[in-house]
């Protein structure tokens, strides 16, 4: 069952791929505030211009 | 790509420079093009793969479905799964992610070129694996059955598909990574190094590939594997879609950011080892077993979380769940998830799995995934994103409704009978009569599901009828719209900021670290891959039996021509020690029997019987006549004729290239073997030629039946010549 071995150690490359981007996660603050980034979301940054009246978004029945 | 920023203030007030630094706003578009091109690839590519498994469904209900050697079953099936998964799913997820990464990094896409090269190489691809897999260039391993000159392409397009994200991410200017770009970053690494583990192949020709592992090594790497791919194709991306598009459709944020955070990092670390699943009761050592279903059970933890979050988002806002067609979708979806993952761990007990594998069980466990949370999620957000990239309101929310309702019946008509025919199968197959005798033949227990069988075609008929009319609504949707390329947005530059702790955040200096850490890890495992291979993999250590030997040129060719019509989609060769399945195939499979097979055939369902004991049970010339006309030795038998066996000149052009290989690849040939391939396959040729003129079937010794019997007679004789108390226990 060599292949185990194989398998172990890419699993274990991509898991300590992922601890590290936890701890660089952590230490960015990304999880500093659990409320705000779950109602940004909600908000569009897109504009539309008055004069050409391009981006209008209408009232989305769905 | 507008770059202004409104520098007016600053010229004006000089004082208030310092206030104002950063956040003057820039404005720049989003690109809805490519959007809208994953969205109708999606749409395109989903008729077709669930035509193509409407067409399997009738395959299995009754055998006159099948047509031409590139319409049976075996390569339809292979055809269908590649479809939905990878071509109706995949471009699902591009669509989502090429919609919600820009818009949650505030930044365009990282490069249109890069997004250009990715749809097209993606649709290209699948084009050619529908042809490839058509035509029987296929590797046998489920999932990733595709020849390896199209494995380098996924590979290649899924790195543009990467960078292009990676990119996005980094020049993003919304500092806070929100939780469904986790989830896509996840997505990208996983599949990426799944997907090079599991195509390590040794190239024959352009068509044809040995697997770099063999047997029980072959069977632990596909299904690491093929459960990841379940994972991190069907489930993370999607999750991530889930985080974004569920709380738009409500317009309500997720139930709990906090908690979305502990799922994401509990999944992706758990998922990972659950793959030996596929392989309890197998001849795969116990404690990679129990490794597996221990991983597996614990997953139902985060899989539950994810499905209660995107749920109780919507706490407050079902009154909208009525109104909202969009939602229902999503409601769907979340609930089929939660099933599927509270059966997943259910079906990992040993106990259960002795029960549920190898029967239709499996086929509905994934289609509820397949149809409820991957094609129902999918739906809501084109429903969704289709009337805002138009700039128009969806054409008909009573279309809608009539899809939800259809898809939702045809998910029933689907799943439930073909659970029903799983249990009614497997307890049939294991019943014995007071005397102690099997009380029924395999094919009985065939015969008995066709009704569900029938069903389900019914079920999956009416899903895809839904999705037609989805196509209509979206259609009409589209002519009433106007269509928005380039949807301008503005957002202030990411701030450069002192931080507490750590020193400048700073973009120009923060792009490279994570840069190189990534292309690193690539390197790391390509490199270690590299490495590792040859090393162990050359001289496998499975414990080996002495009578097990390797496959003359014939068998070799034999075994290909199996493989080539992917028989091991409806026939396992791997007995579980069970009294049912010693008594009806013979003695349980051991993992020093499969040191030659590359790749491994175990299968993961028995739509006709075990083969692995085959060889000697039956004469040469009862298989001639079953491959030429099933329904004349088995009546009532729904395997398709494989008549162009008998017309087909066996092609041995490449007999000489693949022993060579299989010598590469460490299998103990005689030296100079390869130069005798031809007179030894004549030979033996020869020899079931006058066997089958005995029985009165004529047949020249150089077509392609000649070499399937071969290899079918030779089945499980090594071990049978061996007495059973030698024989190593595992």
């Amino acid at each position: 069952m060599q292949v185990l071995i194989i398998l172990v150690v890419c699993s274990l490359v991509v898991a300590l791929g992922f601890l590290a981007a936890f701890f660089w996660s952590v230490k960015d603050n990304q999880y500093e505030d659990t409320y705000t980034p779950s109602m940004r979301i909600l908000f569009d940054d897109t504009y539309s211009d008055s004069e050409t009246g391009e981006n209008n978004t209408t009232e989305h029945l769905n | 790509m507008e770059n202004q920023t409104s520098n007016q203030i600053t010229q004006e007030s000089p004082p208030k420079k310092k206030k104002w630094e950063g956040l003057e706003l820039e404005h720049f578009s989003y690109d809805n093009t490519i959007v809208r091109n994953f969205a109708y690839a999606t749409t395109f590519w989903g008729v077709v793969g669930m035509l193509v498994g409407l067409l399997a469904a009738l395959q299995m209900a009754h055998p006159m479905f099948n047509f031409t050697e590139y319409f049976t079953f075996g390569r339809v099936r292979a055809v269908h799964t590649n479809a939905v998964i990878f071509a109706f799913v995949g471009n699902g997820i591009f669509m989502g992610v090429y919609y919600a990464l820009p818009r949650l990094c505030k930044a365009r896409m990282f490069s249109d070129l890069l997004s250009k090269i990715h749809f097209w190489g993606w649709q290209m691809i699948i084009v050619f694996a529908a042809l490839t897999l058509f035509l029987g260039y296929n590797t046998a391993k489920e999932y990733a059955e595709l020849e390896w000159p199209l494995d380098i392409a996924i590979a290649l397009i899924w790195v543009v598909f990467g960078v292009n994200m990676m990119g996005t991410i980094i020049k993003r200017r919304e500092q806070h990574l929100y939780v469904a770009i986790w989830f896509f970053i996840a997505t990208f690494v996983t599949v990426a190094v799944l997907h090079i583990v599991n195509s390590m192949e040794y190239p024959v020709s352009l068509t044809k590939s040995y697997s770099l592992y063999a047997g029980v090594q072959d069977a632990l790497v596909q299904w690491w594997y093929g459960h990841n791919a379940v994972a991190f194709f069907l489930t993370t991306p999607y999750l991530g879609l889930m985080y974004y598009f569920v709380p738009k459709a409500a317009n309500r944020p997720v139930y709990s950011y906090r908690l979305s955070i502990i799922h994401y990092w509990a999944l992706i670390f758990i998922y990972i080892w659950a793959g030996p699943h596929h392989l309890l009761y197998t001849a795969l050592p116990d404690w990679a077993q129990w490794l597996g279903t221990v991983f597996s059970l614990m997953l139902i933890a985060p899989s539950w979380g994810g499905m209660l979050n995107g749920l109780l988002t919507l706490r407050g806002a079902w009154d909208k769940v009525r109104e909202n067609p969009v939602l229902k979708f999503m409601v769907v979806a979340l609930t089929s998830y939660g099933m599927a993952t509270f059966e997943g761990p259910m079906l990992s007990f040993k106990n259960v799995n002795a029960i549920s594998h190898y029967t239709d069980w499996t086929i509905a466990h994934v289609h509820v995934g397949a149809l409820g949370w991957n094609g129902f999620l999918t739906f809501g957000m084109i429903y969704w994103l289709m009337p805002r990239l138009f700039s128009t309101n969806l054409f008909s929310k009573k279309l809608a409704n009539v899809h939800f309702w259809i898809g939702t019946l045809g998910i029933l008509f689907y799943a439930i009978p073909i659970y029903w025919a799983g249990w009614t199968q497997s307890l049939m197959w294991k019943e014995f009569t007071p005397a102690g005798f099997l009380k029924y033949e395999f094919l009985e227990t065939v015969t008995q599901i066709l009704p569900m069988y029938y069903m389900r075609a019914f079920g999956g008929l009416l899903y895809v009828i839904g999705v037609l009319i989805m196509i209509y609504n979206i259609y009409q949707t589209i002519q009433q719209g106007k269509f928005v390329p380039e949807e301008k947005a503005s957002a202030p530059a990411i701030k450069v900021q002192e931080k507490e702790k750590g020193g400048h955040w700073h973009s120009w200096i923060e792009k490279r670290p994570i840069q190189l850490l990534f292309w690193s890890t690539v390197a790391i495992l390509i490199g270690g891959i590299i490495e590792f291979v040859p090393t162990f993999l050359i001289r496998s250590n499975v414990p080996t039996i002495a009578a097990v030997k390797p496959y003359t040129p014939l068998e070799l060719e034999g075994r290909d021509l199996y493989i080539r019509e992917n028989c091991a989609v409806c026939h396992s060769q791997m007995i579980r020690p069970f009294r049912d399945e010693t008594e009806r195939y013979g003695d349980y499979s051991k993992a020093g029997e499969f040191v030659y097979d590359r790749p491994f055939l175990w299968g993961s369902k028995r739509t006709g019987p075990d083969l692995q004991r085959e060889g000697g049970k039956m004469p040469d010339s009862w298989h001639f006549n079953h491959m030429y006309d099933p329904q004349s030795t088995s009546p009532g038998s729904i395997m398709p004729a494989y008549y162009w066996l008998i017309e087909n000149q066996l092609n041995t052009s490449l007999t000489e290239r693949k022993i060579k290989a299989m010598q590469a690849l460490g299998v103990p040939y005689p030296k100079g073997f390869e130069k005798e391939v031809h007179e030894d396959m004549a030979k033996q040729a020869a020899e079931i030629q006058e066997r089958l003129a005995k029985d009165n079937i004529q047949v020249k010794s150089d077509r392609e039946i000649i070499a399937m019997i071969a290899y079918l007679q030779r089945l499980g004789t090594d071990v049978k010549k061996v007495a059973p108390q030698y024989l190593p226990k595992k």
